[in-house]
């Protein structure tokens, strides 16, 4: 074994990982997240790492990336080698891109942000700009060096991010969901940057990501992390992701599997609703926006306008569109949380009932019995350190229902959306999938006659997505008219009457749903 | 969206193209001098001095009042404060129930206002012609602070304005929930104390997350116990113009202080 001391950047060319009985168990918690790894990666292997939510994909990248932390954070078995070097020693060999494209910019300009890791790694400065020009050029980020971080999109933003670790010329390219938060344009430029900037440096890849059709076709090896410990398949994508078990544990496990539909499986899918025509007061209008024009403050220009629509009990709708291009303006606009910057929105009587035309200016008491609104970021929305008293805030604080009512209400909701178990939970502990589950469930709480939901399915695994569909199908049944904005073909195909665009300060309607 | 406090505009101005410690010397030379006394000639020539060099700055002058009215009003309420709790010596200039103002009570309370206003001045001219960037790198490369307490620094200046848009939509997100119903002031008040707090928890969580990318990148790594060696993308270096920029702070402060001692007001805090 080289000893620790070894110079940071010495090594080059593509890295080659080992691991050997690896484990990691978090500090504070009993269970191992990962252990009995045995795997070794050869130089310039290009693999996808799959595994049920909590299997550990993320600590594995974590600690080969060396920033899963000292003793104190917790506990390591076994051994993890990048290049033969314990992987916290091995300093800037590998690269990692997060999930959140806002969450891993540190620096104010597009050169500087790229030329930061060079920094750190103590490369010359005449070496440095050349890396940094290379590095945008090899994922097509044509912005000038000024350029603040904050003024590019989501997918640039994972471009970037992209780029930072090109610069750093390592022989390890760690990616950890890089797409989960981007509209399809967003993700197809990610995916084809790392294309292209793996042939030119023959880089070691490994991407975590559960939306495997999206890296299927770049990776030539899939590694599946049991959630019990070990590896359940290891192989190449063709094999593993074709074997009728395989497909059957991933799919169980929540993955994405390419021709697996969570609501069909391995059956075409269909349109999960039938008429909605005998729900009660089925096609009632709710909501009327004509010539509408939305933006994010009174004093800013609006961002869309011209918006003509109408909102249907046991309706449901679908805002599509580049991102920023101003959906979820519209949508928190017609919820009522932000004002009218010009036209008509009129709530009818059967939303209305008797709290006047304008959602804008009802109580919150009146806003969340009528409208209620699923924010991206469930986290957002919480507002207890319980999960029992998370749901029991809207009927009993904010409506003042009975006290028996609230009760059955609740009990109920934690049935329904499998949350019994976490009653007593704090909600800002619950893994991604229960955090949606609950934020969904705060508003149905109040049981509001119009849903709003932005981005519902973002980064959700296959099987909360599959749960949420079926869920939001129930509703419309029930009356309940929905609005979501997304990205998602698959959510939009299964629930959708109509389907607006949003684009270039304009909004449109599209061909309905088939 | 977010909004951007590491990339102001700053005009392409005399002043812009000066090292920022250069800029930041100068301007504790005056601060740190008129701190030393309160009395109204030396903090008049050092106001009158900073104005007259507003041209360096390469700010139009009503955009200059636009952007710091609040510093001339809090300069006026403390002037009148002063005036109206001073110690009431000399003649009686004005007298309303039972307020008095006197003319010691006045001048005091005006020599106050002007050295609110001077000792304000030169940061001011240092945020408005000063890229956050190139203060950060020149603080580390020129005054050997340590990197990873600068660039921490930086890197939390740009989670600042993440958060101004995180608070709006929390606002809103909670709105959504029902927060904010009642509309007593002791109802806000507890809604805007929840609001915090969310925020409070957001910023940890972005913060930590931040830390782990910038780990990710070699930031803060040790080689044998000490921090690992790092180098700079952009050089901060020194000009004629910064030894000008010293001059020029050095001159303010000695003019400010000669005036007053020719004069006989000058005046130490402590005398």
């Amino acid at each position: 074994m080289p000893g620790t001391s070894e110079m940071p950047g010495t090594s080059s060319g593509p890295a080659r990982v080992r691991a050997r009985g690896w484990g990691w168990r978090h500090a504070g918690r009993k269970a191992f997240a990962v252990s009995g790894v045995d795997l070794d990666i050869a130089p310039g292997e290009r693999v996808l790492l799959l595994g049920a939510s909590g299997a550990g994909k993320s600590t594995l990248l974590h600690a080969l990336a060396g920033v899963l932390g000292a003793a104190e954070e917790g506990e390591e078995r076994g051994e993890l080698t990048v290049d033969g070097v314990p992987a916290p020693s091995a300093r800037g060999r590998a690269g990692l891109v997060l999930q959140d494209p806002d969450g891993q910019i540190a620096m104010a300009r597009v050169g500087d942000e790229v030329a930061f890791g060079c920094e750190n790694l103590a490369v010359p400065r005449d070496e440095i700009w050349p890396r940094v020009h290379r590095a945008l050029d090899d994922v097509g980020l044509d912005v000038p060096l000024d350029r603040s971080t904050a003024a590019l999109s989501g997918g640039q933003k994972q471009r970037l991010a992209l780029a930072c670790v090109l610069a750093m010329e390592p022989g390890l390219v760690l990616l950890d969901e890089p797409t989960a938060n981007l509209d399809p344009e967003g993700v197809e430029e990610v995916r084809e940057a790392v294309r292209r900037s793996l042939d030119r440096t023959g880089a070691t890849l490994v991407v975590v990501e559960h939306r495997v059709s999206v890296w299927a076709e770049l990776v030539d090896r899939v590694i599946v992390l049991g959630a019990g410990g070990g590896l359940l398949a290891d192989g190449e994508p063709g094999p593993v992701l074709g074997d009728p078990d395989v497909r059957r544990r991933l799919a169980a496990a929540g993955v994405w599997v390419p021709g697996w539909h969570p609501l069909t499986g391995e059956a075409a899918p269909g349109r999960l609703r039938g008429s909605s025509a005998t729900a009660p007061g089925a096609a009632d209008e709710l909501l009327r926006a004509e010539a509408l024009a939305v933006g994010r403050s009174p004093k800013s220009a609006p961002v869309v306008g011209g918006i003509g629509l109408v909102l249907r009990a046991g309706q449901s709708a679908s805002v599509t569109g580049p991102n920023g291009a101003g959906k979820s303006t519209l949508a928190l606009t017609l919820a009522g949380l932000l004002p009218a910057l010009g036209g008509d929105l009129e709530a009818l009587p059967a939303l209305a009932r008797g709290a006047g035309p304008s959602p804008h200016r009802w109580r919150s008491s009146e806003l969340v019995s009528r409208i209620g609104t699923v924010f991206q970021e469930p986290e957002h929305q919480f507002l207890t350190p319980r999960v029992l008293d998370e749901l029991e805030f809207g009927p009993r604080r904010v409506a003042r229902r009975p006290e028996k009512e609230v009760r059955a209400l609740v009990d109920g909701l934690l049935g329904r959306l499998r949350l019994e178990r976490l009653a007593e939970a704090n909600p800002f502990t619950l893994s991604g999938g229960e955090k949606r589950r609950l934020s969904v469930a705060t508003m149905l709480a109040t049981s509001p006659s119009l849903l709003v939901l932005d981005e519902p399915t973002f980064g959700q695994d296959a099987l909360t997505w599959a749960e949420l569909v079926r869920l939001l199908a129930e509703l419309l049944e029930q009356g309940t008219s929905l609005l979501a904005v997304t990205h998602d073909e698959d959510f939009t195909n299964a629930l959708s009457d109509t389907v607006f665009r949003v684009d270039g300060g304009r909004a449109a309607r599209v061909e309905a749903a088939a | 969206m977010s909004v951007d406090i590491l990339t102001p505009e700053v005009a392409n101005s005399v002043l812009a193209r000066a090292n920022p410690v250069a800029k930041l010397a100068a301007a504790l030379c005056i601060t740190i001098t008129l701190l030393l006394s309160v009395d109204w000639v030396s903090a008049s020539v050092a106001l009158a001095c900073e104005l007259l060099m507003l041209p360096l700055l390469g700010v139009r002058p009503l955009t200059f009042l636009r952007r710091t009215w609040p510093l001339a009003a809090a300069a006026a309420v403390a002037a009148y404060s002063t005036a109206l709790l001073g110690a009431k010596t000399g003649p009686v200039w004005l007298q309303l129930g039972p307020a008095v103002f006197t003319e010691h009570s006045v001048l005091t309370g005006v020599a106050i206002g002007l050295r609110g206003l001077a000792v304000a001045l030169p940061g001011v001219f240092l945020l408005f012609s000063t890229d956050p960037t190139d203060l950060a790198d020149g603080l580390a490369q020129k005054l050997r602070l340590p990197a990873r307490f600068v660039l921490g620094a930086l890197a939390g200046m740009r989670l600042v304005g993440l958060l101004v848009d995180e608070w709006r939509t929390l606002g809103l997100a909670r709105r959504a929930r029902g927060v904010g119903t009642g509309h007593s002031p002791i109802a806000r008040f507890r809604a805007f104390l929840g609001q915090a707090f969310a925020l409070l928890v957001q910023a940890i969580r972005r913060a930590t997350r931040l830390a782990v990318a910038m780990e990710a990148r070699g930031f803060g790594g040790t080689v044998e116990g000490r921090p690992a060696p790092r180098t700079w993308a952009r050089e901060s270096s020194y000009s004629r113009l910064d030894a000008w920029v010293l001059v020029a702070g050095a001159a303010v402060a000695a003019l400010s202080v000669g005036a007053a001692v020719v004069l006989g007001t000058w005046n130490v805090v402590w005398g």
